[in-house]
């Protein structure tokens, strides 16, 4: 690993346990490189402190290359940083300067519950998805691949609806925690294609069930959910997510 | 019998009551601010006065008027109990938080700028709903209408009640700012062809509305109109 001439203050949450009581650590690191990625600079931080004989920190992580949800850092005030459209991987120090202090917590909500460190338990949002996110499909041959037409319009609505990678970004800057644009993007990969009709209205009103059992907060459109998610899931899905939750409760005669 | 179930009180049965009473009372508003806009004919009140009555005496105006308050307070309540519900999805904060970031402080303050609002409802409806409609208003203008225009140029003789009142159009130009574009996307009305209307409109609403009613009592107190 290349090294380099940055010297940095890093302000960590560290906290034992689910029952521990946190608090913020400074560390000091240095001849960090501005090509290094920010989970790259915490590797080097954690290598020091294991040589030190300290606990590192813990952090979740798994591709480093933007597509799977794993990381999760609220760095200066924001989910995943100060740039955007990028997971915590793929932030770079370069977007630093020499001598800065970086504040690093986890995501902050009821249902995020801190169970080590930086890493939180996200399985309300497997919850979620348990409860509805999923079509029937008939067992046997596969069918045909184009056997259902789907205007190109709709399927880039649904394609960029399903880039949503469930990292909790939105939940972690929304100021009510509330889980809307994950669970509305959920929703509508499956509301705007054929294969998800079946059970769309059973599907909104479980899964917003689901949602709210869980102690996410409410919605109140300010935007900064969209603003802050690393794939750019847009509003429009939480407008989608309530259309169908009224057609579902109000014009449905079918009761969920 | 099938049931509407949990529609009004789950999350998104609930941001649905707040942007349908929302919108009423933002239909209201307009109702409110055209009639109290005649005092800018600088006729003494007159014509003012003639509307008030007929706001007064109309039987589906005072039925409506039932509507509004219960409204109003549904309003108030559920946007109180969602601001706390919502506060406490996040039982520990941030040591740091860039909010500015990603939204519009005025978004984020919805149920700071309401209470400021109740504030000043409160000392509002006192000074002259209660007056026109429970106390009685003292003296009538030369058309024998009752003289709500004198109501409002004595309270307005006070300047701090003038300043509370231009305080509270800040808050309500912020509030609408918001919640004008909000109401829309709750109910699902986010559209590519729409939205950037509704955004716009509720821009210019806002900043009508609040400025036509915070040049009421100046121009009353500064006795720019008589």
């Amino acid at each position: 690993m290349s090294t380099g001439n940055m010297n940095l203050t890093l302000k960590i949450w560290r906290q034992k346990n689910n029952k521990a009581k946190g608090n913020l650590v400074d560390y000091k690191i240095s001849e960090i490189s501005p090509d290094m990625s920010f989970l790259e600079m915490f590797d080097v931080l954690n290598e020091q402190l294991i040589n030190k004989g300290e606990e590192p920190v813990v952090f979740d992580h798994d591709c480093r290359e933007g597509i799977c949800g794993a990381c999760s850092m609220y760095i200066n005030g924001r989910p995943h940083g100060p740039k955007e459209g990028i997971t915590t991987c793929q932030l770079h120090m370069r977007s630093f300067k020499d001598g800065d202090t970086i504040v690093v917590e986890p995501w902050r909500a009821k249902a995020f519950p801190v169970i080590k460190d930086l890493t939180v338990d996200r399985t309300a949002f497997d919850r979620i998805i348990a409860a509805g996110g999923f079509i029937s499909v008939n067992t046997g041959n596969a069918q045909d691949a184009n056997a259902l037409p789907i205007p190109k319009f709709q399927a880039d609505l649904a394609f960029e609806a399903a880039a949503c990678i469930g990292c909790g970004a939105c939940v972690a800057t929304c100021k009510n925690a509330s889980a809307m644009l994950f669970t509305s993007a959920k929703i509508s990969q499956l509301a705007l294609l054929p294969q998800g009709q079946p059970e769309r209205y059973r599907r909104v009103q479980s899964m917003v069930a689901q949602m709210d059992a869980e102690g996410f907060g409410n919605c109140t459109n300010t935007g900064a959910c969209e603003a802050e998610c690393p794939k750019g899931i847009s509003l429009e899905n939480i407008a989608r997510m309530n259309r169908d939750f009224y057609s579902a409760k109000f014009v449905s005669e079918e009761e969920v | 019998m099938a049931s509407f179930g949990n529609a009004f009180s789950s999350s998104i049965g609930k941001k649905l009551i707040m942007g349908i009473t929302g919108l009423f009372l933002i239909l209201f508003l307009i109702v409110h601010c055209f009639i109290n806009s005649l005092i800018f004919l600088n006729d003494g009140g007159l014509t003012f006065n003639i509307g008030a009555h007929f706001m007064a005496t109309n039987w589906l105006i005072r039925g409506s008027e039932v509507i509004l308050m219960a409204g109003l307070l549904l309003h108030i309540v559920q946007g109180l109990r969602l601001t706390f519900q919502n506060q406490a999805s996040r039982p520990v904060k941030y040591a740091v938080n860039d909010g500015n970031a990603n939204s519009k402080w005025y978004s984020r303050s919805m149920g700071l700028l309401g209470t400021l609002l109740l504030i000043f409802l409160i000392v509002h409806l006192s000074n002259f709903w209660v007056v026109s409609r429970f106390t009685g208003i003292p003296t009538t203008d030369s058309n024998g209408h009752e003289d709500l225009y004198a109501v409002m140029r004595e309270t307005f003789q006070n300047v701090w009640i003038v300043v509370l009142y231009v305080l509270a159009m800040a808050s309500l130009a912020y509030h609408l700012l918001h919640g004008f574009a909000s109401a829309f996307q709750t109910l699902g009305w986010n559209h590519k062809k729409y939205s950037p209307l509704i955004k716009g409109f509720g821009v210019w609403y806002s900043i009508i509305i609040a400025i036509l009613f915070a040049a009421m009592p100046i121009a009353v107190h500064t006795g720019l109109i008589k």
